[in-house]
């Protein structure tokens, strides 16, 4: 039922010779390239004061939400926890939104009173952006719940990591998805390290895709730093999803080449730990090196794409700093659904 | 162009640090990610990383210093072709020189008297406006029914009016429910919407959840709200908080209910009284009944409500039986308290399972010749203070009673809300009856004692009346 990722030779090879069109192979290192430098700008920002409080970013994990975001429909849902800026870039939130979120100013997704831990878009189908490690599974069981009760055919990607994978309440969320049927791809980031905690000393049982073999759910290990390999496993969980089989675990090997958050002493992996993935594994390298080998793109049409994102960004970042702080009423707004005035204790 | 780089603020509190160490001397070519220098703080020594490609054009602050503070320039990034020399030092960005960033400055500026402002007006309320209108009008046809009776049919009538709400929990189905209150729902309805759940109450409390982000209207029942406890993270975390931390985008329209407080001899962990942790939490509004008709009532009103409700029932209750209106479609808003007997000497607030011995010890007070209002709050969040605040202007002594514990009571709320509200109307400190500091004991005799009592409030109000 659980099958090892191929080695990564064979990885290698099938880079060499990908079954994917020329718009989609520039459409990956696009949004890619979007999410690397959005996050360069945040860590900048940050440390200009402009960002407060926790700020975690995606950097090097760039290809995980890229390439299952090629294998979803219209429709399907997306829930993570707080190193969440990469997803709600990827499945098209608009970058300005998400940056002012970050700065804490009015035109931010949650008009400022989320930040960068709490951000929730109902038109893109995003559920947040969940502060509290692995919360997000049974709320995402949940949403895929909704979806089955509804009968819409949609599919949930529940995102998580490493770390969240030890909490007991993924596993009570496994037995209730596959015992239900539920249409949830979880998608667990393994990014090899929960905070400071390698996999190896948190755990003797590292194989995370294959935990779900106790509750009858499939699952699969993929390599993260390969986009294309990302998508072909997300559109087979999804289609295992779709039929109504129930869950399906995506155990996605990946990277982050920054701290956990922007506080973190960075003591437990060496410098040369990180130099070495991004020198050899880099995911946005690597669909750059497929576009100019397979001569779909020039290095002047690339230099075009790295302008028009720095553009992008730029602006995001302008924005977050124009917007203005949230109107202090909205201290005493959006706690309940109904008429605030009368419900507030 | 030439750009500054400035000293960064490495975690939520810095601000200051020292430049431990260059990684990179002047002259060296630099690209994006790569670690320029180690900044020490007071927590940890950490790797500052280079956000543009460029060259290290000038060096401002020498590796060593101590207290840099955040925003100061420490060194100047060139482009090919620039010349180092080029640079001015003197070009010390404003915020540098200022102790805070200026952003959060004016943030702390604005926010210290206008929220002032605010939270006095929430306060304030000089004129107590209760709803007084009857529940249902004169004449009303009425049945005797338990509450337990109560609150099957109010959730049946709801499944029925409404296809997206449905109940989960343990033994909701098959077994008809640990307390029988879902008695019948799983024929009626079926197992799609009657779901019986594995003993995971975090798991379902948060697929429940999920559930209500997703569309639907989730009834999420525990065996008991002790069990609640392994859930409680979902509860305020997830679907509490949620509409606020989305901007209002989406929330959790749900209900979560069971039996709360003590019931007979099941010892500590089955015994304890949630209703003022709830009620502490905004986003949440939290529901407490005492007779069939709030709880058949209340329990339509929480299906319908767009946002998370805690419906907390009582074991002892489940089988009482009360008069409720024969009625279609009988609902009770939230935040309206009831009087459930009127007086003039003294106030006798009370919720739920309280309203037992605050009725009982009415009724022996009246016997002496002291004449008791009780109300029954019904609703713990919202709170109907100017039923409160109106009844003590009138009896000038109050008496709160409930079964909780009594550090942070729902009546020491309630206390501290009458003297800021009508200090000047009381003739006697308020007591509060609750139960007593301790876990709950097992031995007859310990727990009668653990718990309050009829004999407790009258005693409480005959101190407040000087009697």
């Amino acid at each position: 039922m659980a099958r090892k990722p191929a080695a990564s030779k064979d990885a290698a090879e099938k880079r060499a010779a990908p079954n994917v069109s020329k718009d989609e192979l520039l459409k990956f290192y696009r949004d890619m390239l979007l999410i690397r430098r959005f996050e360069e700008k945040a860590g900048q920002l940050y440390g200009m004061g402009l960002i407060g409080g926790f700020c975690h970013l995606y950097i090097g994990q760039e290809a995980v939400v890229v390439g299952l975001e090629a294998a979803a429909e219209e429709g399907d849902k997306r829930i993570t926890s707080y190193r969440d800026h990469g997803h709600m870039l990827a499945c098209g939130m608009d970058p300005g939104g998400v940056m002012a979120e970050l700065t804490g100013r009015e035109g931010g997704y949650s008009k400022g009173k989320g930040g960068s831990m709490h951000m929730f878009s109902k038109e893109k189908h995003f559920y947040g952006g969940h502060g509290i490690v692995a919360a997000q599974v049974p709320l995402g069981a949940g949403l895929a719940f909704a979806d089955k009760y509804l009968e819409n055919g949609r599919v949930t990607f529940t995102y998580f990591g490493d770390g969240a994978a030890n909490q007991g309440q993924v596993y009570e969320t496994y037995n209730m998805a596959e015992l239900w049927d539920l249409p949830v791809v979880f998608v667990i980031e393994n990014n090899q390290y929960a905070m400071g905690m390698s996999v190896k000393r948190s755990t003797k049982s590292t194989t995370f895709f294959g935990r779900g073999e106790a509750f009858g759910i499939p699952g699969e290990q993929v390599d993260g730093m390969d986009v294309l390999a990302v998508k072909a496993a997300g559109e087979k969980a999804v289609a295992h999803c779709r039929a109504g089989k129930g869950p399906y675990i995506l155990e996605v090997m990946t990277y982050r080449y920054r701290g956990h958050s922007m506080s973190d002493p960075a003591k437990y992996r060496t410098r040369e730990e990180v130099q070495k993935m991004r020198d050899e594994r880099d995911a946005i390298e690597s669909v750059r090196e497929l576009l100019l080998q397979g001569k779909h793109a020039s290095e002047d049409d690339l230099k075009a794409i790295d302008k028009e994102i720095k553009e992008i960004v730029n602006q995001a970042a302008e924005f977050s700093k124009e917007s203005p702080e949230p109107s202090l009423d909205e201290l005493w707004t959006d706690i309940y659904a109904d008429d605030p005035a009368t419900q507030n204790a | 162009m030439a750009t500054e780089i400035l000293m960064p603020a490495l975690s939520p509190t810095m601000e200051e640090g020292t430049l431990a160490k260059w990684l990179k001397k002047e002259g060296d070519t630099v690209s994006a990610g790569d670690i320029i220098a180690e900044i020490e703080t007071d927590k940890a020594t950490m790797e500052f990383e280079a956000v543009d490609e460029g060259i290290l054009g000038k060096i401002l602050i020498a590796e060593g210093t101590q207290g840099v503070k955040v925003n100061t320039p420490i060194a100047v990034m060139i482009e090919e072709g620039e010349s180092a020399d080029d640079i001015g030092t003197s070009s010390a960005a404003p915020a540098a020189s200022s102790d805070e960033p200026p952003a959060q400055k004016g943030k702390g500026e604005n926010s210290k008297d206008e929220v002032g402002e605010t939270t006095s007006a929430v306060a304030n309320v000089k004129t107590p406006q209760p709803d007084r209108s009857p529940d249902w009008p004169e004449g009303t046809k009425m049945k005797t029914m338990t509450v337990r009776e109560a609150l099957r049919e109010a959730m049946d009538e709801e499944m029925a009016r409404d296809d997206t709400v449905f109940l989960m929990g343990e033994e909701v189905g098959e077994y008809q429910g640990a307390y029988k209150i879902s008695q019948g729902l799983l024929d009626k309805y079926g197992p799609k919407r009657v779901v019986d759940t594995p003993i995971s109450e975090i798991g379902f409390a948060g697929i429940g959840t999920g559930a209500a982000f997703g569309g639907l209207r989730p009834i999420v029942e525990f065996m008991t709200f002790n069990f609640a406890m392994q859930a409680i993270d979902h509860i305020i975390n997830s679907a509490a908080k949620t509409l606020y931390m989305s901007g209002g985008q989406m929330g959790a329209p749900m209900v979560f209910r069971g039996p709360n407080g003590a019931a007979a001899r099941v010892g500590a962990q089955h015994s304890q009284d949630y209703a003022a942790w709830y009620s502490a939490i905004p986003g949440l509004k939290v529901v407490m009944p005492y007779s069939a008709a709030d709880a058949k009532g209340l329990m339509k009103t929480a299906i319908r409500d767009p946002n998370p409700v805690i419906f907390l029932e009582n074991e002892v209750l489940y089988g009482r039986s009360f008069e409720v209106p024969d009625v279609e479609d009988f609902t009770i808003p939230f935040g309206k308290a009831r009087i459930a007997r009127q007086g003039k000497d003294v106030t006798i607030v009370s919720f739920g399972i309280g309203m037992s011995h605050a009725l009982e010890a009415a009724d022996k007070l009246a016997e002496e010749g002291i004449d008791a209002e009780v109300i029954d709050l019904r609703t713990l969040r919202p709170l109907d203070y100017d039923s409160i605040i109106e009844s003590v202007q009138k009896t000038n002594r109050l008496v709160t009673v409930e079964e909780g514990f009594p550090v942070g009571s729902i009546g020491n709320h309630i206390s501290a809300y009458v003297m800021e509200n009508a200090f000047d109307y009381l003739d006697a400190p308020v007591i509060n009856c609750t139960g007593k500091d301790v876990p709950m004991p097992y031995a007859a005799n310990l727990e009668k004692h653990a718990l309050t009592s009829a004999a407790e409030v009258i005693e409480a109000v005959k101190k407040v009346t000087y009697k």
